[in-house]
């Protein structure tokens, strides 16, 4: 069997905030069809990272390559086109919408009338089904009420749908479990592992790294904005500089 | 035994944005009646209107339209202060094609509209990444600077302006082009904002980097609502320029700015419909004033701030809510 395609390359990425470097030389693969765990810290550059990869903030040095293209320093609405995805660690939905007119944004951009030929019918039929797809039930008209009127579970769930209109290749999830409680998350778990048995490569941020080491193929760990340790779950959790990380160490 | 008043949303199917809406004639007339109200007002009333009534509804209809200009780019966030530069540069383009080339108003109205939409939208593209303040502090400079550019090098006839243009056939012709120009802006915007392209223009108001991760050029849609707002303040200044027969500095005059700005929020942002009722309301109310002389403003600013302070959400979304409601008394325990 051929080892799968890097669909991802990240090269000694760097960003500083003034005198903090956020993200310092970070380098790592992603092969297609992997589901890569990012886990650290607070303030250990996690979310910093996903800002860089998705075009949200230009770094200071390093590149990104995504299937090959370099994407380094592009607008985030082209590196969305060419497909990569997702996720607010604060959730961002159109407030005043109902939740299913909030799919209606994505739906809308270039990359889906692209992907659909053309073709995109009624945006207004493809947001409900996309909202049963994560979870609104449909009976209880969850999907037609105003996003501010949402409780946080589905505010999180609309912000993974969001991201799943955009049909994309790779999908970066920022702490999509954070305040959500274990009944929350169990009810999520199964939603992306269907995205990944449709092929789907994910990269996910997470603090519940119960949930999380479960259904990573690869865990990498940063701290301070360094890249600490990477591979298998079961490696990463028994890796010493990730006990000192997480648990501080006494000299 | 207590009594409070209960509100309640109709539950009739009218206010379904489908097809649906559309099973009888009494939900018909019921969406009919409020877009009819200024179709029937505005084109049968006039005529009967005397001259001097006919002016003031001519000057209301451009503040109208200003306003509605000024609410286009408000549903994308931008906060302009500078409707003046719209109206300033339509009414130069108008102006100079008249002035120099001898074109006819038929012609030079709509270049000067799509002109002057363009070429504003390219004056504040370097700036449209501003948000809030700053692009509305940019807005109020730019026509100031084009004022003392006219003025200091005595371009465009200085400040003796463009004199001596092509005049409209009648008043009533007048009157007629601009409620038509008004009642296209009101509907086309208002159709325009409730469309799908509409949720992404009011996205980016609401959260824009959620737009941007959508996949969305957010600079791109905010340069097409600029446009769409530009022309129509351009539209506004042309027809001022042939209505006056005159294009000089006064139309990049502070009052553009600020009435269309004073009208948006008496009569309620957002929905095109309001900022026009806030311009019925000002613009005439500022007239029956006049007979006060000089506490004329005095009264003027004491009605604003009532205004403001006894309705801020704005008249149209008062009478919008009222329309859509009905109450009745009920008996609580």
């Amino acid at each position: 069997m051929n080892s799968p395609a890097v669909i991802l390359r990240v090269t000694d990425l760097c960003k500083s905030f003034g005198g903090v470097r956020a993200v310092s030389s970070v380098s790592f693969d992603l092969s297609d069809g992997e589901l890569l765990g990012i886990i650290g810290p607070n303030g250990s550059g996690k979310t910093t990272l996903v800002n860089l990869i998705t075009g949200f903030i230009k770094p200071d040095a390093g590149g990104i390559r995504f299937r090959g293209k370099d994407i380094t320093g592009w607008p985030p609405y082209r590196i969305v086109t060419l497909g990569i995805a997702r996720t607010f660690q604060m959730v961002r939905p159109f407030y005043q919408l109902p939740a299913y007119k909030n799919l209606v944004v994505p739906l809308y951009s270039p990359r889906v009338r692209r992907l659909a030929g053309g073709k995109y019918g009624d945006r207004d039929a493809v947001a409900l089904d996309l909202l049963e797809e994560v979870g609104f039930e449909r009976d209880a008209y969850v999907s037609y009420k105003v996003a501010s009127a949402l409780p946080q579970g589905y505010l999180k769930r609309l912000e993974l749908a969001k991201c799943m209109a955009l049909r994309p290749d790779l999908l970066v999830l920022d702490e999509l479990f954070s305040g959500l409680s274990l009944a929350e998350v169990a009810g999520i778990v199964p939603i992306i592992e269907k995205l990944r048995f449709q092929g789907m490569t994910i990269v996910m941020i997470e603090h519940r790294l119960k949930e999380l080491f479960r259904i990573a193929d690869r865990v990498m760990v940063l701290n301070y904005g360094e890249k600490i340790a990477e591979g298998s779950p079961e490696t990463v959790m028994e890796s010493d500089a990730v006990k000192k990380a997480y648990l501080g160490s006494e000299t | 035994m207590k009594r409070r008043k209960e509100r309640i949303d109709r539950g009739i199917k009218a206010r379904s944005e489908d097809i649906f809406a559309l099973t009888s004639y009494r939900e018909m007339l019921y969406l009919l009646f409020p877009r009819a109200v200024p179709v029937v007002i505005l084109l049968g009333l006039t005529p009967l209107l005397s001259p001097y009534w006919q002016e003031v509804l001519i000057s209301t209809a451009v503040y109208a339209l200003l306003a509605i200009s000024w609410d286009m780019l408000i549903c994308a966030g931008l906060v302009s202060l500078g409707q003046s530069l719209f109206y300033g540069i339509g009414s130069y383009i108008a102006g100079a094609l008249n002035y120099y080339w001898h074109w006819s108003p038929l012609f030079t109205i709509p270049v000067a509209t799509v002109g002057g939409g363009l070429l504003c939208t390219i004056l504040l593209l370097p700036v449209l990444r501003l948000r809030g303040i700053y692009f509305a502090m940019v807005t109020l400079v730019l026509p100031l600077m084009f004022l003392r550019l006219v003025e200091a090098t005595r371009i465009l006839g200085g400040t003796e302006g463009l004199t001596g243009l092509t005049p409209f056939p009648g008043q009533l012709t007048a009157l007629y082009v601009i409620q038509l120009g008004l009642l296209c802006a009101l509907f086309g915007f208002r159709r325009i904002i409730n469309s799908d392209y509409g949720l992404i223009v009011r996205g980016i108001n609401d959260n824009d980097r959620a737009v941007m991760s959508a996949g969305l050029n957010i600079h791109w849609y905010k340069a097409q609502v600029l446009f769409l707002g530009a022309s129509v303040g351009a539209f506004t200044g042309a027809f001022g320029t042939h209505l006056d027969m005159f294009a000089g500095m006064p139309g990049f005059a502070l009052d553009y700015s600020i009435m269309p700005l004073a009208a948006a929020v008496v009569g309620g942002t957002g929905t095109f419909a309001g900022p026009m009722l806030g311009a019925f309301i000002l613009v005439p109310l500022s007239e029956i004033l006049r007979a006060l002389g000089a506490l004329r403003i005095v009264f003027y600013g004491l009605f604003l701030v009532i205004f403001v302070v006894a309705l801020p959400e704005g008249i149209f979304h008062y009478l919008q809510r009222k329309y859509h409601q009905f109450e009745r008394w009920v008996e609580v325990e």
